[in-house]
């Protein structure tokens, strides 16, 4: 059976209050994850397709990594 | 009642009106049905700052269940420069009740919570007699409940209110999506200025066609303006929405060829002097980035330095972030210092432009609540309007208005480190 690929897009969400700038996040899925000046993480804004197995596999590590647990895998149900 | 001015300020004599006062002022019997269509078709929009559409807000805390639903009135102001809710409460209190009377009747709520800073202890004398004037009453409405809460910037913001009546911390809350119901314990919670709140007072009174015979199609009613800088004194100025700027500015004896205006306070933006022409409304002011927001405008006249004014806003409310999230806590003194170097820039000015605009960039949208977004659109459109004058600065000539050190932005002083209160 022909693996179906999946609709939807997902984006990677911080709670600021919690974040305290580890950068835990940074280091486990540099491709969606920027780093500012002050340590704080910058995240890609725009939704990435789940079809990305390796970039989804990569927030799946950032959210379990999180020392503060402030990270969350959101779904969209964009187009892409 | 005619299409005139003042309406939530009539009867303005100085003092508070008591309630015998207010309801021979405000004469018409408040209605008792249909209310929510009624505000439906006023097109009544928030006063606060966010402009959303009261009945909308309404309609979402009406279709939540549960009991225990709280209306709170937010009369917290942490705008410096906004002095209109303590102006409409030590003159008609008793509107703003009735308005929240309504609003609580209308999503079903038990409970008002009115909602004032607690360093203005005259405000809060007011409020406590009008309430109990309102106590004795053969009519009971819903009860209400005075909180009178520490005065920071961030204490206004829906989310810190709503945590300040849960635990007593004045922090704004993280929310996950823009439909987010806030809650009291669990009850949800419906949070509106104090002005709306008498704007809902008026409507019940004298119903939407009369509210919309003043203000345009899309912003309709009349508004409180906050005016101070270059004026003779500060004061606040009812108008109706859609008057042009420069008749507000002539109204309240303000300079009339300012530099620049200071727009909806110090999250706002800065607006051109030249702009005058423009009605005052979202939807004429928003083509030119500007916005109607608290009410509040600052006339800065030609002899200041634009520069000068937003370094030390941005200084102030860098110190009262909340320090919660990050690019808020090191981000805005990050970009008060670029600020204060580009004002004395010594031939590194360029430089250090290029780093503000970036750090603009970054900072945007990554707090918890809107207070980092409202800087970094205050320092843009500084940025923007005052391009000339910061070029000068960045290649090292200070303007004359940062010599002459003349300040026309009332700043409060900074109190340090002065952080987390408790009740």
């Amino acid at each position: 059976m022909a693996v179906r690929p999946k609709a939807g897009g997902f984006i990677l969400r911080v709670d600021p209050i919690l974040c305290d700038g580890f950068g835990h996040c940074h280091e486990l899925a540099p491709e969606l994850v920027q780093i500012d000046e002050w340590g704080y993480p910058i995240i890609k804004a725009a939704p990435t397709p789940l079809s990305d197995a390796n970039a989804l596999e990569s927030a799946r590590f950032a959210v379990r990594g999180c020392p503060r647990q402030a990270l969350r895998i959101e779904r969209t149900a964009g187009s892409n | 009642m005619n299409a005139t001015l003042p309406r939530v300020l009539l009867g303005a004599t100085g003092r508070p009106l008591t309630l015998g006062e207010h309801s021979s002022t405000f004469d018409a019997p408040l209605r008792t049905s249909s209310m929510f269509e009624e505000l439906e078709a006023s097109g009544l929009t928030g006063r606060g700052g966010g402009a959303f559409p009261t009945a909308r807000k309404v309609a979402l805390l009406r279709n939540q269940r549960g009991h225990g639903k709280v209306m709170v009135v937010n009369a917290m102001e942490g705008e410096p420069e906004a002095h209109k809710d303590r102006t409409l409460l030590s003159t008609n209190p008793h509107l703003v009740l009735d308005g929240a009377e309504c609003l609580a009747m209308m999503i079903g709520a038990k409970t008002v919570a009115v909602c004032v800073p607690r360093d203005n202890q005259t405000v809060v004398h007011y409020l406590k007699r009008a309430i109990y004037e309102r106590s004795l009453r053969t009519h009971k409405g819903p009860t209400f409940e005075l909180h009178a809460a520490p005065w920071r910037y961030v204490a206004g913001e829906e989310s810190a209110l709503v945590h300040w009546l849960n635990d007593n911390q004045s922090l704004p809350q993280y929310r996950a999506s823009k439909t987010h119901v806030l809650r009291v314990g669990r009850g949800p919670v419906l949070v509106d200025n104090a002005e709306t709140c008498a704007h809902v007072g008026l409507i019940a009174r004298y119903g939407a066609a009369w509210f919309r015979e003043l203000g345009t199609d899309a912003s309709p009613g009349s508004t409180l303006v906050s005016l101070t800088g270059a004026v003779d004194r500060p004061k606040v100025l009812e108008v109706s929405l859609g008057t042009r700027l420069a008749a507000i500015l002539e109204a309240g004896r303000a300079d009339p060829h300012p530099q620049a205006l200071l727009t909806a306070g110090y999250g706002g933006t800065w607006l051109a002097g030249h702009h005058l022409d423009l009605p005052y409304a979202n939807e004429s002011l928003g083509p030119v980035g500007a916005m109607v927001g608290t009410g509040v405008l600052v006339v800065l006249p030609r002899s200041g330095c634009g520069l000068l004014e937003t370094k030390r806003v941005v200084d102030w409310m860098a110190n009262e972030s909340a320090r919660q999230c990050g690019p808020c806590a090191f981000g805005l003194p990050a970009l008060a210092e670029d600020l204060t170097h580009l004002l004395h820039a010594r031939g590194d000015g360029v430089g250090v432009l290029a780093r503000l605009v970036e750090r603009c960039g970054v900072i945007e949208g990554r707090g918890a609540c809107r207070h980092p977004d409202g800087v970094v659109r205050m320092v843009r459109s500084a940025l923007s309007v005052f391009a000339e004058d910061i070029d000068r600065h960045a290649r090292g000539t200070m303007c004359d208005g940062a010599r002459a050190d003349e300040h026309w932005v009332t700043v409060p002083s900074i109190v340090h480190e002065n952080e987390l209160v408790w009740q």
